[in-house]
């Protein structure tokens, strides 16, 4: 797992899993369609990426489907890496 | 465009969707008033069933009390049916600043103002009041009226963990480049009926430059001491800034809403929030009807005293029959089944038995956590709890599944 995909895995799992809350995150795994993140939720995501990355997301962008998998998130961040910001 | 088959086809496609899911929500017609027994028509056509009923907001069973609707109906006669107006061309009558009156000086607040609905008053308060500059900072299990209205807003939305205050305290301190900071809470959660740590949310809102924002509509007239709500019940009455309520749950349950809280924010939704200015005014005869539930809950507190005590009884014979709960010690008492078909099936068996109660499961719920929530009532007499509980041990036995642990109840439903 590369330095980008465990530092959005390691997020996610810290602000949207509760205590206790045993369900495993791994690349492929649903985030938004299995419940993980729900899409209001989904803007701290979005922030948390923008300020670590140096990136900026456009809203148009941030979809659920692009937000869904960790696998998918890392993809846009990649995505938008190579954007000028 | 025509309605045309296609399109017709397209919806009828989403439809069936949504039964294939087990989404699909019938209506079961009940004839009868409101109270603790009820008569329902279910399924449609078939003879009326006599029902406990555990699970309506009629926390203090003011909905059919014989005052409210003998003032009601005075109202009806003296002020008529209703206003044809909004409230700002010709629609607010005195009744209309009396009731805000009566509802400033009960919640504690500077000022008030009615809305035709919470729903309407949660949509209309934050784009009224906040802008881009500003974060509204939300617990993540907030009822919906509310992720709606600040998704109408244009200032940034951010979430806590439910209940999380370390969670949200660093949301705070991320935060503290905005013009202005809120912090969005429920007081009773609707479906877990857990109370909000309004204290410690108070003292984060005062560490770090915040207003907060409590919808309180599952706790006005009844939780706190004289059913002020979660702000009594918590110590922090007149430090809450903004609290949205209803007039639909404990408070006579008719319809109407309100926002209550500091002037100028009151002030601020009676110039720009959408809902106010585009919605007719509350009927008259709710608003006398309303009038009286404020002298009745300000006279006594019998009621809220004995929705209480009921509370205590419902959750006690929940457990000691063996049923995984929701703690908390609001009237809402959550049966945990996690599983969304037997939550549907358990419901099915209750109403069988004569106990009106509803299954609920995503996404009303998170995946994985679907329910019963029985909801207890001052209606309620010893015996109807009595008679309920013997129901739900009988259902429950069917489904083996009383003295199960959360675990073991997960892994039964998973085979």
């Amino acid at each position: 797992m590369d330095e980008l995909t465990k530092m959005v895995r390691d997020y996610v799992i810290k602000e949207y899993l509760e205590e206790g809350d045993e369900r495993e995150v791994t690349e492929t795994t649903p985030l938004i369609s299995g419940g993980i993140v729900d899409s209001f939720s989904m803007v701290s995501l979005k922030r948390f990426l923008e300020r670590k990355c140096s990136i900026k997301i456009p809203d148009d962008d941030a979809t659920p489907q692009a937000f869904d998998t960790v696998q998918s998130i890392v993809a846009l961040v990649r995505r938008f890496q190579q954007v000028p910001v | 465009m025509a309605f045309d088959d296609a399109v017709r086809n397209s919806y009828q496609a989403d439809i069936q969707a949504i039964k294939a899911a087990g989404l699909f929500k019938e209506e079961r017609y009940i004839h009868s008033p409101q109270h603790s027994e009820i008569e329902v028509e279910f399924p449609l056509g078939s003879g009326l069933r006599k029902c406990i009923n555990v699970c309506a907001n009629n926390y203090l069973g003011l909905s059919s009390h014989p005052d409210v609707i003998a003032a009601a109906h005075a109202g009806l006669d003296s002020r008529g049916y209703g206003m044809s107006s909004v409230r700002f061309i010709c629609g607010t009558q005195d009744m209309h600043r009396e009731l805000e009156h009566r509802l400033t000086a009960f919640l504690g607040a500077e000022d008030t103002l009615l809305f035709p609905s919470c729903m309407d008053a949660n949509a209309g308060f934050f784009e009224a009041c906040l802008n881009e500059r500003d974060v509204m900072i939300a617990d993540r299990l907030v009822h919906a009226s509310i992720i709606d209205g600040m998704r109408l807003c244009k200032a940034m939305q951010d979430t806590f963990k439910h209940s999380d205050m370390e969670h949200l305290e660093e949301k705070l301190i991320e935060h503290q480049d905005k013009r202005l900071r809120m912090i969005v809470t429920d007081g009773v959660f609707s479906m877990d009926g857990d109370t909000a740590k309004l204290d410690r949310i108070v003292e984060l809102a005062e560490k770090y430059n915040a207003m907060v924002f409590l919808d309180d509509s599952h706790a006005t007239g009844f939780i706190g001491r004289t059913g002020r709500g979660t702000h009594e019940h918590c110590g922090v009455l007149g430090k809450i800034d903004v609290i949205t309520t209803t007039l639909g749950k404990a408070l006579g349950g008719a319809s109407g809403g309100c926002v209550s809280g500091r002037r100028e924010l009151v002030e601020m939704c009676r110039q720009r929030a959408r809902p106010y200015l585009f919605s007719n005014a509350v009927a008259p005869v709710i608003v006398a009807g309303a009038l009286k539930v404020m002298d009745l809950i300000t006279a006594s507190t019998d009621r809220r005293d004995k929705l209480e005590w009921n509370a205590r009884y419902w959750r006690g014979l929940l457990k000691e029959a063996g049923f995984d709960i929701k703690e908390g010690d609001s009237p809402i008492v959550p049966v945990m089944l996690y599983d969304a078909k037997l939550a549907q099936d358990f419901a099915r068996d209750l109403f069988d038995e004569g106990v009106y109660a509803v299954g609920f499961f995503f996404p009303v719920v998170p995946k994985g956590q679907a329910r019963i929530r029985t909801q207890m009532s001052a209606a309620h007499e010893k015996h109807h709890l009595d008679s309920a509980i013997a129901a739900f041990r009988k259902v429950g036995r069917k489904h083996g599944i009383l003295g199960l642990s959360k675990k073991e109840l997960i892994a039964m439903c998973a085979v």
